[in-house]
């Protein structure tokens, strides 16, 4: 039994379609199996179309409400280089920003109303401590181009210090079958980079 | 062993366990997915459907209580006044088996039109309602329901808000109670009701609610967690949540049942507390209702009545916390939803948007159509409104207005409330033209099959509602069916039938893009050919690409290969594509 820890918040922010849903629920099996208390708080309907989403992972001892609020999250998992910058105020101080370097441009931008931050890396950078990686082409090595979610899954747990074979348990109980075994690889790819 | 769950898949369990015969719903965020789950169990142990609209569900789940089953009937808030006509009465015929009725609200309109608040339903047609703060408490409340509504003889409505119903928590499951199907017995004076009977009713309707009134603290639903004396908060569902963790020292009085109010529990709880406060989102619907009871409280002034309450929001106002300030968001460009690449609807907004008309539209992805740069868009009410909007414009402005207007509807929306707005139309002589964007799907709520799309809840096969047929057989004398990605000849069609005497229909049908599995081969542009122009941007497509020096690339990974920018290129430049 991996040790237990006080309280747990994660927020995983992405494009609508990256899959933070999955992400989402495989850190909740996470939290089954070490026997805390979680709350995962999702987003669908309209905002799943190509825009920002956010979800929100807590456990812990007791957890009340499923969301985190500015400054409360000890992780920051970003799918996306700008929905990391969006959602770092999210993160605590002293808090970690596990983040893919993946640029998808948003409609304002594609269409040059907007223009998408420069040196996004650097801004992050400054203000938090960030784990920077390029996981779609992890994810393709993998041979799953979609697994860009566990993918960062795997630098996540990395940090976490929980028993490696929970989370492999909890990929298990929560990818689909035929996905597995890229996922599993992706998984590797992530906590080894 | 506890299982993570959604809050609407705990619903769906505590539905099964009360061993419910038949659930029905129409889709809708954020209620959706109880009936997808409901769907997963057994066809022998529930009958599940889809039906077109929220009053025609309650109306089926109204006749399987009359036949003695249990019933679940599932809406978002919005659905709750589609259903609220045969809502009102089933109050007072009351039910044989267990009749819940599940309203979601979306405080923060994370999906809806507007942020109306479900528990005044429950007080003005005089249903108990319980509300859940989170999905073990779905999974509880939702069997309580099934007891309270037979031992009560009434429907009983489940209240949830989008922050329960779609968040997970951990759920204990229970087994499966099977209850006999009573024989039927014919009850005219329970359930016709005509003035002669539903007068008699509505004497029932007061007595039973006397009764629970004098009985609520034995349904053990109100739980007082007496603390630090200086405060007390009245909270339910989801503020609840906020009020423990914002709050830890303050006593609370947390109502599970949130209509009728335990109005005994409430004074003794303020006699008890220096402060009586109300932690409650949308209207003042406990202040209110324990202020006309003679017991100062407050809240309301302070939380509002817009969106979500949250933690620090709560701290803030209620617990003197330090003012942190709205979450400051740094300066970065939006990421609104968008339609998807290879998405129908954008050829349909194109054009229309092109042709300059007013677009009165309806509730669906396509409302999307209304997002830059396609503007396409002059108005969204509720389901169906579209086409009583367009005659309503025609008959204020008159028949040239007509002439540059069109209602545009969902294939699910227009057999949702779309078909009665279309007799309207042909029987008050109008000469709207009504697109139906048929994209074989309700898309927003996840891909639920609809009467139109040949399939039911379960994925089976089902019969076909032939559209062009039903709006022939309505008077339309003109129906034509049209691929909208064949952009020139959808613009003549349009241009033909707008400018035509009477009514028309136009169906711009092509499957929705996230039904097709195999992506077509992606195009490309050929930088050499490509002027900069630009022309090709105005549909908004995702998979477009512009940078810095105004010169365009299409992202393989996010290109359906659909050639709608193709196109739009007046020079040849891109190539590929499946068309």
């Amino acid at each position: 039994m991996a040790e237990k820890i006080k309280d747990l918040n994660i927020v995983i922010c992405g494009v609508g379609g990256q899959g933070t849903l999955l992400a989402s629920r495989i850190l909740g099996h996470m939290a089954l199996s070490l026997g805390h208390d979680v709350k995962v708080s999702e987003v669908h309907g309209m905002s799943q179309r190509g825009g920002s989403v956010i979800t929100y992972v807590r456990m812990g001892e007791k957890v009340y409400s499923p969301m985190i609020e500015q400054k409360g999250a000890d992780y920051v998992l970003a799918f996306e280089e700008l929905e990391a910058l969006r959602d770092l105020p999210y993160l605590k101080d002293g808090g970690t920003l596990v983040v893919n370097t993946q640029h998808i441009l948003p409609l304002p931008v594609i269409i040059g109303a907007a223009k998408y931050p420069e040196n996004i890396l650097e801004t992050l950078r400054a203000r938090a401590d960030v784990v920077a990686l390029d996981a779609l082409p992890m994810a393709e090595a993998a041979g799953n181009a979609r697994a860009v979610n566990v993918v960062l899954l795997g630098a996540l747990a990395r940090r976490l210090h929980f028993d490696k074979a929970l989370w492999l348990d909890a990929l298990r109980a929560c990818v689909p079958a035929r996905f597995l075994e890229s996922n599993l690889l992706a998984f590797e790819s992530g906590y080894n980079a | 062993m506890k299982k993570l769950m959604l809050g609407n898949e705990a619903v769906a369990r505590g539905a099964y366990e009360a061993g419910v015969r038949v659930a029905v719903a129409y889709p809708g965020t954020p209620s959706t997915e109880i009936t997808e789950n409901m769907a997963k169990f057994s066809k022998e142990e529930v009958y599940c459907e889809w039906a077109p609209n929220e009053k025609v569900a309650l109306e089926v789940a109204i006749g399987a209580s009359m036949g003695g089953a249990r019933a679940l009937c599932c809406m978002k808030h919005v659905g709750v006044n589609v259903a609220a006509d045969p809502l009102f009465t089933a109050a007072y015929t009351g039910v044989r088996g267990g009749l819940v009725v599940v309203a979601a609200d979306d405080p923060g309109m994370h999906s809806s039109q507007n942020e109306q608040d479900s528990r005044f339903y429950a007080r003005s047609a005089h249903i108990p309602m319980l509300e859940p703060a989170d999905s073990a408490e779905c999974r509880e409340f939702t069997r309580r329901a099934f007891e309270i509504s037979e031992k009560y003889d009434t429907p009983v409505f489940l209240r949830l808000v989008t922050r329960i119903a779609h968040a997970r928590s951990l759920v204990e499951e229970g087994e499966r109670e099977e209850t006999a199907l009573p024989p039927y017995e014919k009850d005219a004076r329970k359930f016709v009701m005509m003035p002669g009977y539903a007068k008699g009713r509505h004497v029932a309707v007061e007595a039973r609610e006397k009764r629970l009134e004098a009985e609520i603290d034995s349904l053990g639903l109100n739980r007082v967690e007496m603390a630090d004396t200086k405060i007390g908060v009245v909270c339910s569902g989801s503020a609840y949540q906020y009020v423990k963790e914002a709050l830890p020292n303050a006593s609370v009085l947390k109502l599970g049942m949130v209509y009728p109010l335990p109005e005994a529990l409430i004074r003794d709880f303020a006699g008890k507390v220096e402060q009586l406060l109300v932690v409650e989102e949308l209207e003042p619907y406990f202040e209110d209702a324990i202020k006309a009871m003679g017991i100062p409280c407050s809240g309301k002034d302070k939380t509002g009545l817009q969106g979500e309450l949250f933690v620090r929001k709560v701290g803030r106002l209620f617990g003197g916390e330090e003012d942190a300030g709205p979450m400051e968001t740094p300066e970065v460009p939006q990421r609104p939803p968008v339609l998807c690449p290879g998405c129908p609807h954008r050829a349909v907004f194109y054009v229309l948007k092109k042709m300059n008309l007013t677009v009165a539209a309806d509730i669906g992805c396509y409302t999307l159509g209304a997002m830059p740069p396609l503007n396409a868009v002059d108005s969204v009410v509720c389901m169906g409104a579209s086409i009583g909007m367009a005659l309503g414009l025609e008959k204020a402005r008159g028949r040239d207005f007509a002439k540059h207007t069109v209602a545009v509807i969902g294939d699910s929306t227009f057999v949702h409330s779309g078909i009665t707005g279309l007799v309207d139309v042909v029987y008050n002589q109008g000469n709207s033209t009504v697109i139906i964007v048929d994209n074989s799907t309700t898309g927003m709520t996840g891909h639920q099959p609809n009467p139109t799309t040949g399939q039911n809840v379960r994925g089976e096969i089902a019969p076909q509602l032939d559209v062009v047929k039903l709006c022939q057989a309505i008077g339309v004398p003109s129906v034509r069916v049209v691929d909208p990605f064949d952009m020139k000849l959808f613009e003549q069609v349009l241009r033909e039938e707008c400018g035509k005497d009477g009514p028309s229909v136009v169906i711009a049908r092509r499957p929705c893009a996230l039904l097709i599995k195999k992506k077509g081969e992606p195009c490309t542009i050929d930088a050499e050919v490509c002027r900069r122009c630009g022309m090709c941007l105005r549909i908004g497509c995702p998979a477009l690409v512009k940078a810095g020096d105004g010169s365009v690339s299409i992202d393989a990974s996010l290109c359906t290969g659909c050639g709608l920018c193709k196109e739009m290129c007046n020079f040849g430049a891109i190539k590929g594509g499946e068309r």
